[in-house]
């Protein structure tokens, strides 16, 4: 059983560090600032990839709520900074 | 009293909201916002001053699962400075916004005082990362307020640094949890021992701040973003805003990882802190624009705030590593008010000369006496002379390096002095020019009164009166 919990927050929580390294690399390569953008929000995905892992306690068990409070509360800032890029980017193309 | 606390944080939140729903009355409402604020602002400090640390569990959940405010010697220091900056812009900023601009203004400087109070109060690590998101976003927003392009790019730019750093940071907090299931500062501190995970955490986190604290080489987004936006938001960026991810770098640094420090650490923040210096000081020396001037100043500054880290580390605790500690809360202090009157009052040299180079402005700074003399008192605090608060700080700065060996951090405070009195003389000789001596000192109270009250404190009542300063300090658990 905790073999199992092992193995999916080491995939799951692996696969959101992989992420993070690609928006990463993405972020700090490419100039456009759509490109940024998602760049950004990769990397943000990776860390809530991340949190769900370690809040993931095997089939049988609640997941830990911390975590996942944390997901949400990280998305909308994530959203509200997304839209705020996107504005400064709109006035600059005018 | 002990309401205060959650009083900093929800009223200038209310006032936004006030100023959203009624556009038409955002000056008057915003100003009563912001006077209630740093009312509440200075409360918590008093109350700080008089019965010890703070805490409120909000909501009545403690931690671990709670999200608790809480006010310590330290977060109480920064905190007064900041509502006492902050009135003082938002006074300046009732006259130099007008109507349409107004409207844009208070609702987003409102969420920033928000975000400010809330970081200097919060107790956890998320929370943290919210009221860092939160300043980071309305600091962005303020920054663009002109609408010019040079401004929208330059804070475009420091919108995807700071979302950068806030990502590292975040990152480091998933992980602080990942290992010890709490994220509350004391829980995590009892937590916390000595391995990779303390250590890439730490990285992390620290990393993500000096991005937003505008360390070399990492400042190269500060000075187009502070020198593009209108006065007042400038004041608000170069005194609180880096100030506010520097706070948080300390905090982490003496109450999160103390048990994980070494010193390799501290001298690379040493280091790039004694680059920023002179780095800092030699482009503002170089600077062609009063406000790019100040700008790049405040990168300098921000050094030597980050050259104390190795001086902490070295230093022992006890009496000698509290005065340490004093001083670079003092220096921090003293560079809010400083910079915070250097800036408002060169908005009021722009606005009158109709544009900000420095080799032109003969005559434009006589013409307001109460400007260039308060262009001047800043002047003395950011060259640190006596009586400033910032000639106190260095002092005992200097002196513990020498006590510790350490010279060399003694030769870059030195240089760096020495091209701030270049770069502040070059603006003060440049003011003086031919006019006839003007008749009136001060000429629109409202903007030149608060930027002159800002450098009087900064150099007379912080190095006259630091006394008080140690005293404050010594509620809570520092170091």
């Amino acid at each position: 059983m905790t073999g199992q919990v092992l193995y999916a927050q080491l995939l799951y929580g692996g696969s959101g560090i992989v992420l993070v390294l690609l928006g990463l690399w993405s972020f700090l390569v490419h100039a456009p600032l759509l490109r940024k953008l998602i760049a950004i929000n990769v990397m943000g995905a990776g860390v809530f990839h991340i949190l769900v892992a370690i809040a993931y306690r095997g089939i049988d068990t609640a997941p830990d709520p911390v975590p996942h409070a944390l997901v949400l509360t990280g998305i909308v800032v994530a959203v509200s900074a997304t839209a705020l890029a996107l504005a400064f980017g709109k006035r600059l193309d005018q | 009293m002990i309401d205060a606390l959650p009083l900093a944080v929800t009223l200038p939140l209310l006032g936004a909201c006030a100023v959203t729903v009624s556009p038409a009355h955002a000056r008057g409402l915003g100003l009563l916002a912001a006077v209630l604020t740093a009312a509440s602002g200075v409360g918590v400090t008093a109350a700080v001053w008089s019965d010890g640390v703070l805490r409120v569990d909000l909501g009545g959940w403690g931690a671990p699962l709670g999200i608790a405010l809480e006010a310590d010697g330290l977060s109480a220091a920064f905190l007064v400075m900041a509502n006492v900056v902050a009135l003082a812009v938002s006074v300046y900023a009732g006259g130099y916004f007008k109507s349409e601009s107004a409207r844009h203004f208070w609702p987003l400087w409102l969420l920033l005082w928000s975000a400010l109070n809330g970081l200097f109060l919060a107790t956890d690590l998320f929370n943290l990362y919210v009221t860092l998101e939160l300043l980071g976003l309305s600091a962005a927003a303020l920054g663009a307020l002109t609408g010019t392009r040079e401004a929208v790019a330059a804070n475009l730019r420091y919108l995807l640094v700071g979302l950068l750093g806030s990502m590292s940071y975040l990152l480091g907090v998933a992980l602080v949890y990942a290992a010890y299931g709490v994220l509350d500062i004391g829980l995590v501190a009892e937590a916390i021992e000595p391995g990779p995970i303390a250590w890439t955490a730490m990285t992390l986190m620290i990393g993500g701040l000096i991005l937003k604290a505008a360390l070399f080489p990492m400042h190269f987004w500060l000075p187009p973003a502070h020198a593009n936006a209108p006065a007042p938001v400038s004041a608000a960026l170069s005194a609180l805003v880096v100030k506010a991810a520097f706070y948080l770098a300390l905090r982490l640094w003496l109450d999160v990882f103390a048990p994980v420090l070494n010193e390799a650490a501290a001298n690379l923040l040493g280091i790039l802190g004694a680059a920023a210096v002179v780095w800092g000081s030699w482009r503002a020396l170089r600077a062609d624009r009063l406000k790019l001037l100040a700008a790049y100043s405040t990168v300098a500054q921000m050094g030597y705030l980050f050259i104390a880290f190795p001086l902490l580390a070295a230093t022992p605790p006890g009496l000698a590593r509290d005065n340490l500690l004093a001083a670079v809360v003092l220096l921090a202090l003293t560079h809010g008010f400083a910079k915070a009157s250097f800036f408002l009052a060169a908005g009021m040299v722009q606005k009158t000369a109709g544009h900000d180079r420095i080799d032109e402005l003969g005559g434009a700074a006589q013409a307001l006496p109460a400007a260039t003399f308060a262009i001047g008192l800043a002047g003395v605090a950011l060259i640190g002379l006596p009586p400033s608060g910032t000639f106190l700080a260095k002092w005992m700065m200097l002196e513990q390096a020498m006590i510790l060996g350490l010279w060399w951090w003694l030769f870059v405070m030195m240089v760096g002095t020495l091209l701030a009195a270049a770069y502040v003389f070059r603006v003060l000789s440049r003011a003086f020019n031919r006019e006839p001596t003007p008749y009136r000192f001060v000429n629109d109270a409202r903007t030149e009164l608060p930027a002159l009250l800002l450098g009087l404190i900064a150099t007379f009542g912080l190095g006259i009166a630091a006394q008080p300063l140690w005293a404050l300090l010594e509620q809570g658990a520092f170091g």
